[in-house]
């Protein structure tokens, strides 16, 4: 084909393409049929890659009728080949075989974090009970961290809260700004800035000053909850609670509520499930108790309404907070506290 | 606080088995964290006895042949090698098959007769180490003589000790009263306070001690007895007994009852050398400016106001509420003892022993907060057991300082409350009985309301909700019901960060990235390695870091990412690693806290290294780049929306030639690129290409498009051609792409080869396009592509100097 392509070639070799088309019989005639005139050594494709050596007047009109051409002769071997489609026979089926226990193309598989997975269960369950997401900040001031919990500076309260201070004094030069010890001081700001009803679950990161071993990180990540209306009662705290803790953890969960202390709720509580290691009958991953603690709640204090402006005459509500990584740990028998910040892939690509 | 069943018994009966009453206490708000059991004992084998005689051994010096009663007329004759057996004694005695721990093996198990040089014995008089009390074989236990012989050891000598974890509220649940008070409301038991009658002589106190308050505002009450003609020495073995088992040293029998009546009482009291208070008079005043004291410890310290002091007529001698004095304290000549039981102000207290570094079991009591009723109870109760171990005659009257004296809180309980908070309707005797076991005075239970007065001991009661929790947890938390809110679902408030940030890590996870958490704290070194230090704001630091590894707060996601990177390449160098964190980042707005809380700036990055597919008969070759990032990036953004531009530009951490700005319309979201060889060499990564993007998750927000216009699918056929473009190396592809896609019959343009081979002219690249014509009004014909691609190359010419590849050869 070194001849330069006239629009007569072109024509001609049209002209006999769709003649030869005619006259092909079978699937496997049109596929020589095709390789012939459209393969990449194909007469048509032959003239369709001269055009480009072409003059440029030449190069339009030759162009034009092989684009013209081509378009004729795909259309009239697309309908040829319509028409053989369904003679395909089950002999060239086989001789297309291939070996299927290949691995597939690998494709890359990414995976969320546990403690992403499981802070999304947490606020599903608590979303299908009306409770919104919200989040706040990790820098926190003494205020909301503390004092508007009703605990103020001095109590004893705040050895439960060993905390890290920013170097960041204030005007009167003292640090009043903390990492969040945690996810507690959104419950204060949640109230200061909307008017019951509140209904809220707060995600989030926390710090602790706190030595870290197989159960204590310094960094954690909590969920808090808060419900705040006229009308909510500790028998709502428990209903709700239990409703999450079977939810979560199974509906085989017996859930297990005490009294605690926590400064900013009263009546305080703690929730346990029972220890699915050993059942109730006492092990090591319960301290012998047969109880696994989940969380820590309680009915908001009157001076923490009180302190937000809230009537604690008319409203009434429960908070609670638990700890994210420990609920994944118990969710998936993980046994030390510290693979969530390790990020090795190996650990986080199990879950 | 370690709390002897065998001490809570002498205040409540108890016949509930430790663990239940353990049980109850946790329920109630007073965990037991554990029940340590002493003396568990086969109480048919292991038996008290009396040692009738001792008869030396036919064959061996060294062993004897004691009789031991037993009780109910039975005897025994057994061979012992202890020493100190002797006729009369009280001891241990085991009977053939008991449970004992045998130095020997080591282990528990059970006594067998033996036959001892020729003599048979079946029994043992035991020693501590037998009995599992010591590691004293040094010779027998000799039991005390009131020990009744014939019954269980178990009885006389065994105990649970309840290891509780007492809650900042309850300063009384640090005393054994307070929790024998706990134990007497949960059995339905009531408690009984202990003796405290002694007899006085005839010299008032107030003619011998000078006692006087002068800052009343940090010490409410301070009460005194004195006791003349002691001898300090030892205690009797039940004093310290009840020490060691709640976990206190015995020191002497002066110092040891202000010990057991802290914990007793839960009030702190401090016994001073009387001989040694100059001038017998006691200042209690804030510490001067300059003033040391040589405490207990054997510290010599500084003192500064306000901490409180008290002071003898010229110096102080102890720091009120915390530790005393070594000058005043108790030792072999004192014989006269001035006892101090006051109330001291918590915040002061707390903040001396913050200021000194020092907690001890008083000032952990007072910082807790103390009701002033407690003082002269316990100090009385002290005095008496001063004169009981270590003798002498106490003074008239005691000294009692109470200037602002205050009456119990009163606190009415109404039903329609219990109704409100619990969900809950008990009537009110019940409610009534409940507050009554606990030791309220209950002032009128009349009409729907219980008026009740809060015993001394309680700190923890002062509103309508506190007895709201004492009636729920005597009740149990158990009887509330379990119901579901009825109250109306508050509107939804949108949270777009939330879902932005939850929507980047479903399509980040989508496009294979493993999403990591890293810590928010990391170094000012970790920063500058990832050259984000310098080049970005001074990040807060902390001011008590556990570590210089964790002593600021991060300013930038990307060193805490490559870290993770590089432990993941050592350890799946046949995999690639790709991962990305969401986090925050912490900018501060100035340069101290009154310009507010730092901006926490969400962050995405994401980085990837290493060969794109893991050894696989299909395998694309090759390790992952710039294009695989922007690719991830492109497709995550496409998700959103969001049609992002990306211009050359530099950054500090990467490569400087591979680096791209990207952004929406005039809406910088972040970078890509690939990372600087020196930062990686930083981090340790080798033979590795790391690709990275970040991107500032708000800008995302701000330009973002919500599904919105929709356009109906193009009816008419596409056609493509493909274009071979020579052009200058300089020339963007993107540009090249911008000047096709502007002529409204392209739809598309598509680089799809790029060559940059030696068979081009310097300076000079090559790029092949397809170019997808079509229009929205009818099907192109040949000639108007051919016009179109004619226009096209003479502008593609004009204004970027492209030429199609082989047209001027």
């Amino acid at each position: 084909m070194a001849d330069r392509p006239t629009v007569g070639v072109v024509e001609a070799v049209a002209t006999k393409a769709l003649e030869e088309l005619d006259a092909v019989g079978d699937a496997e005639a049109l596929e020589r049929w095709r390789v012939s005139y459209l393969g990449r050594r194909g007469e048509l494709t032959a003239i369709l890659r001269g055009i480009g050596t072409l003059p440029p007047e030449a190069r339009r009109q030759v162009g034009a009728a092989a684009n013209a051409a081509k378009a004729r002769v795909d259309e009239a071997m697309a309908a040829r080949k319509r028409e053989f489609s369904r003679e395909v026979t089950p002999a060239l089926l086989a001789e297309d075989s291939i070996d299927v226990t290949l691995p597939g193309r690998p494709v890359p598989t990414g995976r969320l974090h546990p403690t992403t997975q499981t802070v999304r269960e947490i606020c599903r369950i608590f979303a299908s009970m009306g409770f919104d997401a919200v989040e706040g900040p990790e820098v926190e001031w003494d205020r909301y961290n503390f004092e508007m919990l009703n605990i103020p500076k001095h109590h004893p309260a705040r050895d439960m809260f060993n905390t890290f201070w920013v170097d960041y004094p204030d005007r009167n030069g003292e640090q009043s700004v903390l990492l969040r010890t945690h996810t507690s001081p959104m419950q204060a700001r949640i109230m200061e800035d909307t008017r019951p009803p509140v209904r809220v679950v707060v995600p989030g990161k926390c710090y602790r000053y706190e030595a870290t071993d197989a159960t204590h990180e310094w960094q954690l990540t909590q969920v808090e909850g808060l419900a705040v209306d006229d009308g909510i009662t500790f028998a709502d705290l428990k209903g709700t609670l239990y409703e999450f803790a079977r939810q979560i953890f199974g509906e085989e969960r017996r859930v297990r509520f005490r009294c605690d202390y926590f400064p900013f709720v009263e009546p305080g509580v703690d929730v346990a499930i029972d220890c699915f290691s050993c059942g109730g009958a006492g092990c090591r991953t319960c301290g012998r108790t047969g109880w696994i603690e989940i969380m820590g709640a309680g009915m908001v204090h009157p001076n923490v309404l009180k302190g937000v402006g809230y009537d604690p005459a008319v409203y009434t509500g429960f908070a609670f907070g638990m700890g994210v990584e420990r609920i994944a740990m118990l969710k998936h028998g993980i046994e030390d506290i510290r693979h969530f910040y390790a990020n090795d892939l190996r650990f986080l690509k199990q879950f | 606080m370690k709390a002897p069943l065998s001490w809570i018994t002498q205040y409540v009966p108890v016949d509930l088995p430790p663990q239940e009453v353990a049980h109850r206490l946790t329920m109630a708000g007073n965990e037991v964290d554990d029940i340590t059991v002493t003396g568990d004992w086969d109480r048919e084998r292991v038996v008290v006895g009396r040692v009738l005689e001792v008869k030396r051994h036919p064959n061996a010096d060294r062993l004897t042949i004691p009789t031991v009663e037993l009780g109910d007329g039975k005897t025994a004759a057994v061979v012992c090698g202890a020493p100190n057996v002797a006729a009369g004694q009280k001891v241990a005695f085991a009977h053939e098959g008991a449970r004992l721990f045998s130095a020997r093996s080591g282990r528990v198990e059970a006594l067998r007769p033996a036959n001892i040089r020729g003599v048979v014995s079946s029994g043992m008089v035991c020693s501590e180490i037998e009995l599992g009390l010591g590691d004293d074989h040094g010779g027998i236990l000799v039991l005390d003589d009131d020990a009744p012989v014939g019954t269980p050891l178990a009885d006389y000598l065994g105990d649970a000790v309840l290891d509780m974890n007492v809650t900042p509220n309850r300063p009384d649940c640090l005393s054994i009263m307070g929790i024998a008070r706990e134990v007497a409301a949960l059995t339905g038991r009531e408690a009984v306070e202990p003796d405290s009658s002694y007899l006085e002589s005839e010299v008032p106190i107030e003619d011998v001690v000078d006692i006087e308050v002068v800052d009343t505002d940090l010490c409410r009450r301070y009460t005194a007895s004195l006791v003349t003609g002691v001898s300090i020495g030892p205690s009797p073995k039940w004093l310290q007994d009840a020490l060691i088992k709640a976990d206190q040293r015995p020191i002497n029998n002066v110092v040891d009852v202000t010990n057991y009546v802290m914990l007793e009482y839960g009030q702190p009291l401090h016994a001073f050398d009387f001989d040694k208070v100059k001038d017998a008079k006691i200042v209690v005043r804030r510490a001067r400016a300059g003033e040391r004291l040589l405490t207990l410890d054997g510290e010599d310290r500084a003192l500064v106001p306000p901490m409180l002091t008290i002071a003898d007529s010229s110096d102080a001698i102890g720091l009120a509420g915390v530790i005393g004095g070594a000058e005043t304290q108790m030792t072999e000549a004192t014989t006269a003892v001035l006892l101090e039981s006051a109330n001291f102000d918590a915040v002061n207290t707390r903040r001396t022993g913050a200021a000194l570094r020092l907690s001890t079991g008083a000032s952990y009591r007072f910082e807790r907060g103390l009701r002033a009723e407690l003082a002269p109870l316990a100090l009385r109760r002290a005095t008496k057991l001063i004169l009981e171990v270590a003798g002498g005659q106490a003074a008239k009257g005691i000294v009692d300082v109470y200037p602002g004296e205050e009456e119990p809180p009163a606190i009415t309980l109404t039903r329609e409350r219990i109704r409100k908070v619990l969900g809950i309707d008990p009537d009110v005797s019940e409610t009534a009985g409940a507050l009554k076991s606990l030791g309220f005075a209950v002032v009128e239970p009349v009409g729907g309301a219980v008026a009740v007065k809060v015993p001394y001991w309680r700190t923890d009661v002062a509103i309508e909700d506190d007895l709201v929790e004492e009636l729920a947890r005597i009740r149990g938390y158990d009887s509330i019901p379990t119901t579901a809110i009825t109250t109306a679902i508050p509107h939804h408030s949108p949270q777009p960060m939330l879902d932005m940030k939850d929507r980047m890590r479903d399509v980040l996870a989508a496009a294979g990235m493993c999403e990591m958490i890293s810590y928010s704290l990391t170094s000012p070194g970790e920063l500058d390695g990832a050259a984000a230090l310098g080049n970005g704001p001074e990040p807060l630091m902390i001011a008590n870091p556990m570590s210089g590894e964790q002593s600021c707060l991060r300013t930038s996601l990307r060193a805490g990412v490559l870290s993770c990177l590089a432990s993941n390449l050592r350890v799946s160098r046949n995999e690639g690693v790709r991962t990305f964190e969401i986090g925050r980042v912490y900018i501060p707005r100035g340069k101290s806290a009154e310009y507010g809380l730092p901006e926490e700036r969400e962050m995405l990055v994401g980085v990837m290294a290493g060969p794109r597919e893991p050894v696989s008969w299909g395998t694309r070759s090759g390790d992952m780049d710039f294009y695989d990032a922007k690719g991830v990036l492109e497709s995550a953004l496409a998700q959103i929306r969001l049609e992002a531009a990306f211009e050359k530009d530099t950054d500090p951490s990467l490569h400087p030639g591979r680096t791209a700005r990207v952004s929406s319309g005039s809406v910088a979201l972040g970078v890509v690129g690939e990372v600087h060889p020196s930062v990686l060499e930083r981090f340790g990564i080798e033979d590795a290409a790391v690709a990275l993007f970040e991107i500032d998750v708000e800008s995302l927000l701000e330009s973002s498009q919500e599904a919105g216009g929709y356009s109906p699918p193009n009816r008419y056929p596409q056609s493509s051609r493909d274009l071979a473009l020579t052009l200058p190396a300089s020339v963007p592809s993107a540009a090249v792409q911008a000047l096709l896609e502007r002529h409204k019959l392209i739809a598309r343009s598509i680089p799809f080869d790029v060559y940059s081979g030696a068979e081009l002219p310097p300076g000079k690249k090559s790029i092949s396009y397809r170019v997808v014509f079509q229009s929205e009004k009818g099907t192109l014909t040949a000639e108007q592509i051919n016009n179109a691609q004619r226009d096209l190359l003479r502008r593609l010419r004009q204004e970027l100097g492209a030429e199609l590849r082989g047209a001027d050869s």
